[in-house]
């Protein structure tokens, strides 16, 4: 049995389908959210990957910003829950998940069952997700996967006191007007985002084990700062990207079982 | 050509406690025009300003902060705030300050128009911004300002000091209101007026306590509606019959298994804060299409003036919810939690009120594990809707139906 979850982000698509509830058959990253044709690519992308058809799909999951207006799904359920979800079938021993997006960043707790038991979101502002750091990367004239390269070159993390995206693109620019080197910039932003979203994982309380997950787990560069400013290990999968869409195809498996 | 049909317009029972509390809240603005026209002098009042002095004294007052939720809930929030922000103020003030610079600037505002006072009655029990901004009306309208000064109360209990303190501003403001206006006091009518409150605040807090039964007997947003009457008429003797009315209904429903929640009550929670006014059906409907009810709100319990003689009304009015530590604060809303079988707590972390948001991160956590709940945040604010996304709302509001859902054992 295929099933599958798609995870419609503000700046991202991503897609998992699962074979009988385990194995991951497929997967796709289209970099395009919601109100865009990403869904639809990511969908067409993922169902190439697996090998299989729209017809083999036994059940449809959406989560995401985009989860309402996806008219293939059979459901929606929050992406809160389907990071919890995804996260507990990689780490089962994780309690408490760190998911970076593109646009908000929360904090989740996870029980002993592996369930949802509290979470804690980014207020309106934009700091300490994902555009942020594209917003450096573009003043730095960096790709978004230079960040984690550039951080590990970085001898002192330059301090970016401006939570404000907006203002911290002027203070970055006047760092680098002062001679201050990219790799330092870099540590220092990613700093910045680690201990923004940190003090939402603080509030919440920090449970062993901890995982990042969302596409900013990607970037080494906050994985990082994160461990030095929570104290802690933090796990990481490759597929951080894709954990949301993988508990949506898990929630699409449960509504398969029980039809 | 076929015949055209035109849905029938609902009509409002007129017995029922929607029509004469819908009744009650239009008179407030009513009655104060109409004295204004016969040339009486009228107030602008806080909503936490001892009602009984100028109810005693025959005065009408309207009150701002009701005025501010009438136009931010009928669209006009936007604009009004503009008009404050061009002439100096912060956008980082509240924006029911901002909306009543504007209209003392503007004098007209179509969604709620009142007359212009001739003196304005502050107390800051509810907020201590009010201060500034009552003390901006006075000086731009060059007008009288009479202040009470109930400050907050870091200790537990009110301490007979701070009855006498407030005691002392009472009569003081009676006596300034004499001469502002020419009425003079009664000890009789105080009575009556102390008797009306008192009347009109039992009810209604026992129509709110409805909420005890499963399901609930009504929609706590109706409770945002119906406070505007404990707002600004709970002195009035019509405000007593209309909330026992309330109650009256609210019984009935529970007896005949009825509620004005128009949805299967799958979730109960306590709303924590002031309502997002400008965004009110998108955070009602948000709820209610996934049968979350909103059972209680300190609301319920923040309007509801229950004292028996002079001394007893002092201390009420520097008990009221932002006057009051976090401790008893915590306390009274772990109280509602319990007795209303709240399931989930929803907090409206509200821009413009930075008091009450500002303690609900520490006060929400403590009452999520006294009551064994989960909690969870959103942003907006009372009257500016610049504040608020709707996306990151809904995605909030499912993560808490999906903890209260989990708990129940249902996935």
């Amino acid at each position: 049995m295929y099933t599958l979850g798609i995870d419609i982000g503000s700046t991202t698509s991503k897609c998992v389908i699962l074979k009988d509830g385990q194995e991951i058959a497929g997967t796709s990253i289209v970099v395009a959210g919601t109100g865009t044709d990403g869904p639809e690519k990511a969908l067409t992308e993922v169902l190439a990957d697996a090998k299989v058809s729209r017809k083999d799909l036994s059940v449809i999951i959406a989560t995401g910003y985009g989860r309402k207006i996806f008219s293939a799904a059979d459901g929606e359920v929050s992406e809160l829950s389907c990071h919890a979800r995804g996260v507990h079938h990689i780490f089962p021993n994780v309690r408490t998940i760190i998911d970076i997006g593109g646009q908000d960043a929360k904090v989740i707790a996870l029980n002993e069952q592996g369930r949802m038991s509290n979470f804690l979101m980014n207020d309106k502002c934009a700091a300490g997700t994902g555009r942020f750091l594209d917003v450096m990367a573009g003043i730095l004239q960096l790709k978004i996967e230079d960040l984690e390269t550039q951080a590990a070159l970085a001898k002192e993390a330059v301090k970016i006191s401006s939570t404000c995206t907006v203002f911290a693109e002027s203070e970055v620019i006047s760092q680098l007007a002062n001679g201050v080197s990219t790799p330092d910039l870099v540590a220092g932003i990613c700093q910045s985002v680690a201990v923004r979203v940190g003090s939402l994982a603080k509030r919440i309380g920090i449970r062993e084990e901890v995982c990042m997950s969302g596409g900013v787990a990607r970037n080494g560069g906050v994985r990082v700062a994160m461990e030095k400013e929570l104290g802690v290990e933090i796990k990481y999968s490759p597929i951080a990207q894709l954990l949301g869409a993988l508990g949506a195809a898990l929630y699409a498996y449960d509504k398969a079982c029980s039809k | 050509m076929g015949q055209e049909t035109t849905k029938p317009k609902h009509v409002v029972d007129p017995n029922s406690a929607k029509y004469k509390l819908g009744q009650l809240a239009a008179q407030a603005y009513t009655d104060a025009m109409e004295a204004k026209a016969r040339g009486e002098k009228i107030g602008w009042c806080a909503s936490n300003f001892p009602v009984e002095i100028p109810e005693t004294l025959g005065l009408y007052v309207v009150y701002p902060e009701n005025q501010a939720a009438g136009i931010a809930a009928r669209g006009g929030g936007e604009r009004m705030c503009n008009v404050a922000e061009a002439d100096g103020y912060s956008n980082d003030l509240c924006a029911y300050a901002r909306i009543s610079l504007a209209y003392a600037k503007l004098k007209d505002a179509p969604e709620q128009n009142m007359p212009m006072p001739d003196f304005v009655l502050c107390c800051n029990n509810i907020c201590n911004c009010m201060i500034k901004w009552y003390e901006n009306l006075a000086k731009e309208l060059n007008i009288p300002m009479i202040m009470i000064d109930i400050p907050f109360n870091p200790d537990y209990e009110v301490s007979d000091a701070q009855v006498e303190y407030i005691k002392g501003q009472f009569w003081d403001a009676v006596h300034q209101l004499e001469e502002i206006t020419g009425k003079k006091w009664s000890d009789e009518r105080f009575k009556e007026v102390m008797a009306s409150s008192g009347r009109a605040s039992r009810a209604w807090i026992e129509a709110t306590s409805q909420a005890k039964y499963v399901p609930s007997p009504f929609n706590g947003f109706d409770l945002l509606n119906h406070m505007a009457v404990m707002v600004t008429a709970r002195g009035r003797e019509a405000a007593g019959e209309a909330m026992e009315t309330l109650l009256k209904e609210y019984k009935e429903n529970h007896e005949k298994g009825l509620s004005t929640f128009r949805a299967e009550e799958k979730y109960r929670i306590m709303f924590e804060g002031i309502a997002c006014w400008p965004w009110l059906r998108v955070t009602s409907t948000g709820l209610k299409s996934r049968g979350i009810n909103m059972v209680t709100t300190i609301y319920a319990d923040a309007f509801g003036y229950i004292y028996n003689d002079f001394d007893e009304m002092c201390r009420v009015y520097a008990e009221v919810p932002n006057s009051m530590n976090l401790e008893r604060s915590r306390d009274k809303r772990i109280k509602l939690c319990k007795e209303n079988h709240v399931e989930g707590l929803l907090v409206h972390t509200n821009r413009s009120c930075k008091l009450w948001s500002g303690f609900m991160p520490e006060m929400s956590r403590q009452i999520g594990e006294a009551c064994n709940i989960p909690v969870a945040s959103f942003d907006g604010d009372q009257a500016d809707p610049r504040n608020f996304s709707e996306a990151q709302y809904d995605t909030r509001v499912q993560g808490l139906m999906e903890i209260m859902e989990a708990n129940k054992g249902g996935k």
